[in-house]
């Protein structure tokens, strides 16, 4: 029987399929969902290959089970990843608060559909990226990566297993509809040259490990269940020994380090695509399938002689304010497409700081922008 | 830090000292809670099973009774409220070798996390569930929930509650459970034979704890004290093993049926042929 473990090569496959096949390089051998459009030919995929890989496919009662499980599977030493879309992202949020707190690394998809409610359920959307930021309760930071094309989802799926295992916590990958169904050349390279990172691992004895003593870098080294450290963790705010603390004192020390861990190395996380930018005086700010069409626009656009720069979020959060505060004093605008009615538009605003103007182009859903609403847009803007 | 120093005796010590977070002691629960009790019989029960402790991890959501991962002294988990077996479902299938515990309460388990209790039977995952029942929410202060018997108060029916209650073990039974018993707090040799056999059993395994809760469901049902309500246990439990689980409900007042209801062998996940460690 050939070796399936690894399918390196060219091949002609859906954002959806790349993500499962980018899970699979990365060393995810665990996954638990919940069937929903437009992520479900992920669980298909991932419901063949792993196997194949001796991995492990569950398919549970709902997202809350998904995702406590994959958290579960994490702590059970292995790479773990669930897939969804915007319903099920819902009610993932209660156990990615949990592998915030927990410091649990693992892997979570959205393939977003427009919503709100059961909304579009076959059609794009980019209506969730707050969501990702924000939804879970509580003051957290979180990594979440927005591809443009199935490559770069095979791509970002390795690079969110490693985020994941470098910093130890839930990394988002906000994929769509569009994405996910699009097929496209994917390229996947010998394993030889895929580089994964591993798993802390504590340097010190079972007896001497406290679960929640960090490096220097603010991320703690992980214990293995089952290899006698008789680790306790907790959802409750917890000191260093895992072990509730109900203290003002303890809660700021906690939080603080959960945030900075991440915040602090925001330059190391931050991957963004820039073309045009030095002599633009309008820059298009933008993400996932929309980039794709922002493109087109901006191809237009410099054929009617507007300098048009492109700023590309690959990373979406933590949010690459610093270099969007940078062009905000070269530019007369930020031109932001999304479909949404203004998310990421928001950030943008506040990373200006009121250098510069930041031009939304919405779009409710269900289809990608006409390249014309965004040339209009451009138009607007150097006037 | 051991016992012998907190109380300044010179003393052997306690057998399941290294079982427990002694440090953490005291624990949280009120007098007369049955809880002490009971997590004394699961790590009495554990040690006769011969399995081995540190391959043993305990998984509790939320409540009183999901602050008993917090206090014994092995790989323990306190995740989200009612999510316990979930977490546990991808704990085991990550890594087989395990033995997963989940310890949680009625509410954790069949109101909350109702959801994950009838799956993870259906599915027969390799689990033991380990669910003390004390009729009511005794961390958010004494509401009825999904076991409070009809007409019990409660401070969310305080004229008696107008509902049905779930049979925590028809319901584990039903979804199918290879192993089901029951016992209340007063039965402690009898409980602590099941949870050996439980912890033993291949397939998802359910044993439920009848407890008190003096504080709450107690104090506002005519059994003010937790000796009140360990002496109707005694008065009133009695034992039948093989006993049909649909016919074990438990009301306010009268006999509480106890014993081993369900023993049976079926394929369970992961299964022998399932064992692998992929990462």
């Amino acid at each position: 029987m050939p070796d399936r473990s690894h399918l390196e090569g060219e091949h002609f496959m859906s954002g959806d399929e790349a993500c499962a096949e980018g899970a699979i390089s990365a060393g995810c051998r665990f996954f638990a969902g919940y069937p929903i459009t437009p992520a479900t030919e992920i669980a298909e995929r991932m419901s063949d290959r792993l196997p194949e890989v001796g991995g492990t496919y569950i398919q549970m009662e709902d997202e809350l089970g998904s995702m406590a499980a994959v958290l579960g599977a994490s702590w059970g030493n292995v790479k773990a990843m669930t897939a969804t879309s915007g319903p099920g992202f819902s009610l993932m949020m209660e156990n990615i608060g949990l592998g915030v707190m927990l410091e649990t690394p693992c892997v979570v998809v959205n393939v977003q559909r427009a919503g709100p409610s059961t909304g579009l359920p076959t059609m794009v959307g980019q209506g969730d990226m707050m969501q990702a930021r924000w939804g879970s309760h509580g003051c957290y930071s979180i990594i979440a990566v927005s591809p443009s094309s199935p490559q770069e989802v095979y791509d970002l799926t390795i690079k969110a297993f490693n985020l994941s295992e470098r910093f130890r916590l839930p990394v988002l990958m906000m994929t769509d509809g569009a994405i996910g169904h699009i097929y496209e050349k994917v390229v996947i390279p010998p394993l030889s040259e895929i580089q994964l990172v591993p798993r802390r691992r504590p340097d010190v004895p079972p007896g001497e490990y406290w679960p929640y003593v960090p490096d220097a870098d603010l991320v703690p080294p992980m214990a293995n269940t089952g290899e006698g450290y008789r680790f306790h963790i907790t959802g409750l705010t917890h000191d260093e020994r895992g072990y509730p603390v109900m203290t003002p004192e303890a809660q700021d020390k906690l939080v603080r380090r959960l945030v900075e861990k991440v915040e602090r190395y925001r330059d190391e996380i931050t991957e963004l695509e820039e073309e045009g930018i030095d002599d633009a005086e309008v820059v298009v700010c933008t993400y996932g399938v929309t980039a794709r069409v922002a493109m087109i626009a901006i191809e237009h656009a410099r054929q009617e002689g507007i300098r048009v720069g492109l700023l590309r979020l690959i990373t979406i959060w933590p949010f690459p304010e610093d270099r969007i505060r940078e062009i905000a004093r070269q530019v007369k605008a930020f031109i932001v497409p999304e479909i949404n009615y203004g998310q990421i538009s928001l950030e943008v605003e506040r990373s200006a700081a009121g250098m510069t103007r930041t031009i939304l182009v919405p779009n409710m859903g269900g289809a990608v922008h006409d390249p014309e609403t965004i040339m209009d847009a451009i138009r607007q803007a150097v006037q | 830090m051991n016992v012998t120093a907190v109380t300044g005796e010179t003393s052997e010590k306690h057998p399941l000292e290294d079982y427990l977070r002694v440090e953490r002691l005291p624990h949280i629960w009120c007098p007369g809670c049955g809880l002490g009790v009971i997590l004394g019989a699961f790590l009495r029960g554990l040690l006769k099973s011969g399995l081995t402790p540190e391959k043993t991890a305990v998984v509790s959501g939320i409540g009183c009774t999901g602050r008993v991962a917090g206090y014994i002294n092995l790989d323990s988990f306190h995740t989200t409220h009612g999510r316990a077996i979930a977490f546990a479902t991808g704990l085991k299938l990550a890594n087989p070798e395990l033995k997963v515990v989940v310890f949680s309460g009625d509410g954790d388990i069949a109101a909350i996390g109702g959801n994950h209790l009838i799956h993870a039977g259906r599915r027969n995952i390799d689990m033991t569930v380990l669910c003390v029942n004390n009729f009511n929410y005794g961390m958010t202060g004494g509401q009825f929930g999904p076991t409070t018997p009809s007409m019990a108060r409660s401070t969310t029916s305080r004229a008696g509650n107008v509902e049905n209650p779930f049979n925590m073990s028809a319901l584990a039974a039903a979804s199918g459970a290879v192993y089901v018993a029951r016992w209340t707090a007063a039965q402690v040799h009898q409980m602590e034979r099941s949870i050996t056999e439980a912890l033993l059993k291949k397939g998802f395994s359910f044993v439920e704890i009848i407890s008190p809760c003096p504080t709450y469901y107690g104090r506002m049902n005519r059994q003010p004290t937790g000796l009140d309500q360990m002496r109707y246990y005694r008065s009133n439990a009695i034992v039948r093993h093989g006993a049909n689980p649909n016919e074990v409900g438990v009301g306010m007042s009268g006999q509480i049926i106890t014993g081993k209801f369900v023993d049976i062998e079926l394929p369970y996940l992961p299964g022998p042929k399932d064992r692998n460690n992929g990462g």
